[in-house]
């Protein structure tokens, strides 16, 4: 058997961006030095680790002159060895390094290796799924716990989207690495030069990122927001944008108050818009923004699900409401608040809570759950199946109708007075189609393995758990809900969600490719 | 006037033997066979090769030529003689282009690729299909100075409240003339006087405002007119089709398309959002009935070949479409296209000839439509101080013309002016008129 594909060329070109990965690693290790509340060897350590591999890595191959199937292995690959160099952090921190120096947060969740890559996993896919039932300063550093905020912002915009940003040798087929990255139906090319776009969509969002975190400083500075110190807001800034959901408290946004909980929305929102349209609205083509047929139903269906919850928080019964966060119930402001800021959280697929919605009404949870399947727009942070696909889908339905009448019409499916390639519409449907087909597999799976080790979860916690991995949203229901974690679960099935995470990540066709005879033989 | 074409083609040919009667044609062709044929057929001089070559233009005297027409089947070799004829004369060039972008770019740009004056074949062909479609019962409708001012040719039904009537009977509108009419059968049209009597089948032409116009098909078919044309169907996603039906969707015309190729159904589907087009062989009676193509008011034919058109346009018809209107590209079927049914057939090489011909009258005519048959023409001529309208009143002014002319409209500024006997026209004034074809050499040049 001999292999088609230069693996060594891709595997040289990982080896680079996990050598690149030393430097935002810096960044805990300047908030180490600062708090002093350990973490620093561990940081060192991940460090000169991920230095070595690296280098080792690119003595593999030659990677100047990547194919079409190489780059699909590389940015599959680079997610895979990101998530276990980013790993590294958690386990030095829990155990230290025997002769060395102590472990920093001995006992810590994290000290598990399947638990410590499934919480990297979900932070660099951005989904927010978290095994720590122990997030707070008393067991973790103040460095563990922004590393797990970075990991999210890092791999909002994209690993390789970044790589392709700052390294030069990735000009040329960077197009192609990008789209393996984010497959969604087209990457529009801001400039003629794909390294310029690439630069173009990361300072759009490091932009916005900053902005947030200057408005939710200003709310503590102003004394809206008493707990929302600059190490908070950072660490907000950095997973809103990412659609992350990481949060270094405990209850989530509940934590906060309800004027930070307004703010956090509309940044949500524009995390789930496309960044390539932001860009354009930001350079001054607003209309660009406004007029995007994907931009309006994405809003549409926000507002949508926001009057459907805010309908059923106001009138119907919330069960178990705690008291930090008063009635809801007859509540217009609280109802609508938390309607929005859940609507927008599910849909982008960021994750945050700004109250434990596992213990909302029936109906109200079932909405969320079917939410958790719309996703982002397409070019944007967010995951799942995203807006695009859903409104083509929706257009070729209406479209197949027509025809059922007509049958002899033809009728282009259009986005935006442009015509679709049935190619396109073709690929959709596939990609919709295997992405349920992976969500009734994990489910069965994860069924079956929790009653292996005599765990009874619900069918909505099952389904829930596999779809919020799988559309990187992160919190489900009941036991995995927003204030609920996932360690608990059996070794297996959270390497199956890292799995999930890492096919979702990357829009399940580029990974699953890797799977076939003919991408290795022919 | 020396005129050179180049491409002697079915449109070359066309003008060359329309124009070859009042000026001295020289015919460029790269096929032998068809220099020779023309060579013989017409009185012009033909020279075979290639019309982009300067060495082919010089031997067929591109310095003497007034007019060069490029007139081949290739856009890109019309253009390219008429940027070479650029370089080496002043003669005024005119191109035929089939491309629409050439002439979207030619109108922004006057001059653009050398060209004095473009002619887009299926675009002539398709505003003339819509301005029959915005003109039920009419066969014919020419827009003159600046579109104030409408020719109509009309056929008058045995059963239309008119048919029986005088002239002066007819004439209740005041801003509308009748100028033309010709008997059922006759060779060639003829002025009226008050007394002439319309019959049934004959044919009848007026210039006047659009809205007279409008009414006056009214009065000639009280039923077919009074519904306004809200659905067509065309036949045929050619150029030209596609091009009309752009401009009925303009007007808010429900339109659908029939068109046999599935490249091109899907094309068409790609470029009209709000049309539906269907790729299906438009010739199959159970597919024309699913589809109620009895509820059309218009069946617009464009198939590309004549036989298809007129097949097409006939089932249609039978099925219960109001109106059909065809595309004929041999001018010849005109008439039996009509005898055996379609309501107007539309030949494109014909409405080209008119465009072109415009720019090879002798003086300032500046728009010309042809009365078939005979030749006469409706023709619109801005007046200035040496005609022999000038400062004068009406009657004077036709004094001094020949028969065979009658002043249809007149605009001053833009604003429609009733022509009558006592009306003083003045120099800028634009008139309409009809020519009879034997008079139409002495009146072009007094006028």
């Amino acid at each position: 058997m001999t292999i088609r594909v230069d693996w060594r060329d891709s595997l040289a070109l990982v080896g680079t961006v996990v050598k690149w990965l030393t430097v935002p690693l810096l960044a805990p290790v300047a908030v180490a030095l600062y708090y002093g509340d350990g973490g620093l060897a561990a940081f060192v350590a991940t460090i000169i680790v991920a230095f070595a591999a690296g280098s080792a890595l690119e003595t593999v191959g030659d990677p100047t002159d990547l194919g079409a199937r190489e780059g699909f292995l590389m940015v599959a690959l680079t997610w895979l060895a990101a998530s276990i160099v980013g790993a590294l952090p958690y386990l030095f921190a829990a155990h230290g390094i025997p002769g060395v120096v102590a472990a920093s947060a001995p006992g810590s969740a994290l000290g598990n290796p399947v638990n410590a890559l499934f919480e990297t996993m979900s932070g660099f896919t951005t989904t927010g799924a978290t095994v720590m039932g122990d997030i707070s300063f008393d067991t973790h550093s103040h460095a563990v716990l922004l590393w797990r905020q970075l990991t999210q912002w890092l791999g909002g915009m994209g690993i390789v989207v970044l790589a392709v940003a700052i390294l030069p040798e990735l000009s040329v087929g960077g197009t192609q690495l990008m789209e393996a990255e984010a497959p969604g139906p087209s990457i529009e090319k801001l400039t003629p030069r794909i390294a310029e776009t690439a630069r173009a969509l990361w300072l759009a969002y490091a932009g916005i990122t900053l902005l947030e975190i200057l408005l939710l400083y200003g709310l503590h500075r102003t004394g809206y927001a008493p707990n929302m110190g600059l190490y908070n807001a950072v660490a907000h800034g950095l997973t809103t944008m990412a659609t992350g959901g990481f949060s270094p408290e405990a209850r989530s946004i509940e934590a906060f108050s309800g004027i930070v909980q307004w703010v956090i929305v509309p940044f949500m929102f524009a995390a789930g818009t496309n960044f390539a349209l932001i860009w354009q609205a930001l350079t001054g083509d607003t209309e660009a923004l406004f007029g995007d047929s994907e931009f309006r139903f994405y809003l549409g269906v926000v507002g949508t699900v926001t009057a459907l919850l805010a309908g059923l928080l106001f009138t119907g019964p919330v069960l178990g409401i705690r008291d930090a966060v008063g009635p809801v119930a007859g509540n217009l402001e609280a109802s609508l608040r938390h309607a929005a800021f859940q609507a927008a959280s599910i849909v982008t697929t960021t994750g945050y809570a700004s109250m434990d919605f596992a213990e909302w009404g029936n109906a109200s949870q079932y909405v969320l759950f079917i939410a958790i399947f719309l996703g982002g727009s397409a070019g944007s942070t967010g995951g799942a199946v995203k807006m695009v696909r859903w409104l083509v889908i929706l257009k070729s339905l209406k479209r197949e109708l027509f025809v059922t009448i007509h049958p002899e019409a033809v009728k282009p499916v259009r986005l935006g007075g442009r015509a679709l390639d049935e190619k396109a519409v073709r690929g959709i449907y596939a990609f919709t189609a295997v992405y349920f087909a992976l969500f009734v597999a994990g489910t069965i799976f994860v069924a079956i393995d929790v009653t292996r080790i005599e765990q009874s979860l619900t069918a909505l916690e099952v389904m829930s758990s596999v779809a919020a991995t799988l559309g990187n949203v992160g919190p489900g229901f009941g036991l995995v809900g927003p204030m609920g974690f996932y360690e608990f679960l059996p070794e297996t099935t959270k390497l199956a969600m890292v799995v999930l995470m890492w096919i979702g990540r990357l829009e399940v066709l580029p990974v699953l490719v890797l799977l076939t005879r003919a991408y290795w033989k022919s | 006037m020396r005129i050179l074409v180049v491409g002697a083609g079915e449109v070359g040919s066309s003008i060359a033997s329309s124009l070859s009667d009042a000026h001295e044609v020289v015919v460029v062709d790269v096929d032998p066979e068809r220099v020779e044929s023309l060579t013989y057929s017409e009185d012009v001089l033909a020279v075979t090769g290639d019309g982009t070559d300067l060495d082919v233009l010089r031997e067929a005297e591109v310095e003497k030529a007034d007019v060069v027409i490029a007139s081949t089947d290739d856009d890109e070799t019309n253009l390219a003689t008429c940027a070479t004829v650029d370089t080496v004369s002043d003669a005024f060039t005119i191109a035929r282009v089939e491309h629409t972008n050439y002439l979207d770019t030619w109108r922004e740009h006057h001059g653009a690729f050398g060209v004095d004056f473009m002619v887009c074949t299926d675009l002539l062909a398709a505003e003339a299909i819509v301005r029959v479609v915005g003109l039920p019962t009419a066969r014919d409708v020419d827009p003159f100075a600046g579109g104030s001012i409408q020719m109509a040719e009309f056929e008058v039904p045995e059963d239309s409240p008119i048919a029986g009537e005088t002239v002066a009977e007819a004439d209740r509108f005041d801003e509308l003339t009748f100028v033309a009419v010709i008997p059922e059968g006759a060779d060639h049209a003829s002025v009226p006087r008050g007394d002439t009597v319309i019959e049934g089948n004959s044919r009848v032409v007026v210039v006047g405002r659009p809205a007279s116009v409008r009414e006056f098909a009214r009065a000639i078919d009280p039923a077919s007119a009074a519904s306004e044309v809200e659905d067509v169907v065309i036949v045929g996603g050619s150029t030209t089709g596609q091009l009309t039906a752009e401009s009925l969707v303009e007007r808010g015309i429900s339109v659908r398309i029939i068109e046999f190729d599935e490249d091109r159904a899907r094309e068409l589907a790609e470029l009209l959002p709000s049309v539906t087009v269907y790729s299906h062989d438009a010739t199959d009676p159970e597919f024309l009935s699913r589809e109620h193509i009895k509820d059309a008011d218009v069946v617009i034919a464009t198939v590309g070949s004549d036989e298809r058109s007129l097949l097409a346009a006939l089932l249609a018809k039978r099925e219960g479409a109001e109106r059909t209107i065809a595309v004929v590209e041999q001018a010849r079927y005109v008439d039996l296209f009509e005898t055996v049914g379609v309501d107007v057939a539309v030949n494109p090489r014909r409405v080209t000839a008119e465009e072109i011909t415009r720019f090879t009258r002798e003086r300032r005519a500046e728009n010309v439509a042809i009365i078939e048959p005979g030749g006469a023409e409706v023709v619109e001529v801005e007046v200035d101080e040496d005609s022999v309208l000038a400062d004068r009143t009406i009657e004077e002014g036709m004094s001094d013309l020949p028969g065979g002319v009658v002043l249809g409209a007149i605009t001053r500024g833009g604003e429609y002016v009733t022509p009558r006997g006592s009306t003083v026209v003045k120099a800028g004034d634009h008139v309409v008129a009809f020519v009879q074809a034997d008079a139409l050499e002495e009146v072009t040049s007094k006028l």
